[in-house]
């Protein structure tokens, strides 16, 4: 009996890690940020001033949250499309044949390409190809940076999707076909409505994925710490400037870091809470 | 009456068949960056891959810009990175995979329990913490207290906390999969519960347990951004804990950062994820020879 005594108090002591860890990221990140909020005010998280000059030092998170809410949009305007006819493609018209399986192995390969790589590949290959088009001078910007977070979460989105879309009822749709309708129509009439709120949670869990990402971002949006200007213009996000920065940092400026980490962590706490909930009202 | 019907089912079957060119179409442009990074960084990527690349340590900056002028292969490779990539995903292993494992058995055997699902909310909520994050996090607890500087275990306490998550979540998964009846029949015949779970619960589920730590190791080989709040990188090869190494992703942020190594950091990349890569499909071949459960 003692056997099972020492196995669960084991269990239950490696349970106890989780709790002490996150409280303990929760209650460091706070206790580093206050000197910048104490400074700093709540404005901080609404100026978007930058300013490491010692004497005259000032800061905001306002640059940064903008910077990491508009690339994140629009890497999931452009990831949509792309993730929501490849989710069709693999869990209703390819459904279960080898090509639909092969598809999914290459998206899974896309998620498994580490974030540095991304970047490189994006500085070299995407970046040239924006100056050629002339639509940017330098390459770097909101656009080239949100193309490749595109790419980076697409497989999230896709294999979500296909997932929640291949759980509709075939007795529903078959319904709808014993009606004469198309599949087109059944896709947009039955499958999409019943699968609508699990659909709209995977692209919300892949926008929590790249609010967060850090690298590919940080090699291709410019760090310029302003709120970005235009679609093209550079930025900073707020993981992309604490991956520059705090490197250097220390004081008051290392304590606005870490404010802007826990503003960034509280973000994307919240986006993925948002995506978890709808999914499990869905299931 | 008759012809109003027919041109009615032709459009329909006319955007039915249109529709289905668009999912084929989009499905094709989701595929296509596979195969242009794969195809880029191997193209460009290979001539650096030799002996010495995996056995010599970064060259400087000094070394790289001469060779690059006399139009030669730059010497040096990414040993240092390889030998730091290493040591801190084993010393992370060393933390997470028993701690992860023993977590995610426990959420598993109380799941009812309202403590359970709270610690499993947690998880999920950790899951989702960016990387970045768990580098501030691992800066202020390792660096500025314990190893008094940049240090391998600052790097690999980031990397635990990446990796726990991943394998309570894959543990438990596994573990809800083995039929109840296994269970059941190891109980009536009066088996102690730890035998239960050592000699039942963990062989049963094993190429589970095997396919989620091998992802959770593919995901944090190629992790970069906390590395560099801790690890910071070191030209030399080193194995002590509480000093700076560098680690595959941190050589390449380096040679990405030096215009004379631009040629390293394809080979560099291209060995990066080409291993990442293999490690993945590993864990899912493993997955899916292992259909038992």
């Amino acid at each position: 009996m003692s056997g099972d005594r020492i196995t669960k108090a084991l269990l239950f002591i490696s349970s106890l890690t989780i709790l002490l860890l996150s409280t303990g990221i929760v209650i460091s990140l706070f206790g580093g940020a206050i000197p910048a909020f104490r400074e700093f005010g709540l404005g901080f998280i609404f100026s978007s001033a930058w300013n490491p000059t010692a004497g005259n030092e000032e800061y905001g998170a306002m640059s940064f949250i903008a910077g990491t809410v508009i690339t994140s949009l629009l890497a999931l305007i452009i990831c949509i499309p792309m993730a929501f006819t490849t989710s069709l493609f693999i869990a209703e018209y390819y459904r279960g044949t080898r090509t639909s399986g092969i598809l999914r192995s290459l998206i899974d390969l896309l998620a498994g390409i580490p974030s540095i790589v991304y970047g490189f590949w994006g500085f070299y290959a995407l970046r040239p190809l924006l100056v050629s088009t002339g639509l940017s001078d330098q390459g770097f910007g909101v656009f080239t940076a949100s193309l490749v977070l595109a790419i980076m979460i697409v497989p999230y989105a896709t294999s979500l999707s296909a997932e929640i879309i291949s759980m509709v009822p075939a007795e529903l749709k078959e319904a709808a076909y014993s009606l004469g309708a198309t599949r087109r129509e059944v896709i947009f009439s039955v499958v999409i409505p019943s699968a609508r709120s699990g659909i709209i949670a995977s692209f919300i869990l892949a926008l929590g994925r790249a609010l967060g990402e850090t690298m590919a971002v940080t090699m291709l949006i410019g760090n310029a710490n302003v709120i970005p200007k235009g679609l093209f213009a550079p930025g900073n996000t707020m993981a992309s400037v604490i991956a520059n920065q705090f490197g250097e940092a220390s004081g008051l400026k290392m304590s606005a870091l870490i404010a802007v980490g826990l503003l960034l962590f509280l973000i994307t706490a919240l986006v993925n809470y948002l995506g978890k909930l709808i999914i499990k009202r869905f299931a | 009456m008759h012809t109003e019907l027919t041109d009615n089912i032709k459009r329909r079957t006319r955007t039915n068949g249109r529709f289905r060119y668009l999912v084929i179409a989009g499905s094709v442009i989701t595929v296509i960056p596979i195969f242009l990074i794969v195809g880029n960084l191997a193209v460009k990527g290979y001539r650096q891959i030799n002996l010495a690349f995996f056995t010599q340590p970064a060259p400087d900056t000094f070394q790289a810009m001469m060779a690059a002028s006399a139009g030669e292969i730059i010497p040096g490779g990414i040993a240092n990175g390889l030998t730091g990539s290493l040591l801190m995903v084993l010393l992370a292993s060393l933390f997470a995979i028993p701690l992860g494992l023993m977590t995610g058995i426990y959420i598993y055997e109380n799941s009812t329990k309202k403590y359970a699902q709270f610690i499993r909310s947690l998880t999920e909520i950790l899951q989702g913490v960016p990387s970045i994050i768990l580098g501030i996090i691992a800066y202020l607890w390792i660096v500025k207290n314990i190893t008094r500087g940049y240090s391998a275990l600052a790097g690999s306490v980031s990397l635990t906390i990446m990796m726990l998550p991943l394998i309570i979540r894959s543990t438990e998964e596994t573990m809800r999969m083995i039929p109840i009846s296994i269970r059941e029949a190891a109980f009536a015949l009066g088996t102690p519960y730890y035998k239960m779970i050592y000699k039942i619960l963990i062989p049963v589920s094993f190429s589970g347990l095997a396919t989620g730590v091998l992802l959770a190791l593919s995901r944090i080989l190629g992790e970069t951004a906390p590395l560099m709040l801790t690890a910071l990188g070191s030209p030399a090869i080193s194995f002590d804990v509480t000093r700076p190494v560098s680690a595959v992703p941190l050589l390449i942020w380096d040679f990405y950062n030096d215009p004379n190594m631009v040629s390293l950091v394809w080979s560099a990349s291209l060995f990066l994820m080409v291993f990442v890569l293999s490690m993945n499909l590993m864990a899912r071949s493993v997955a899916s020879k292992h259909k038992y459960i």
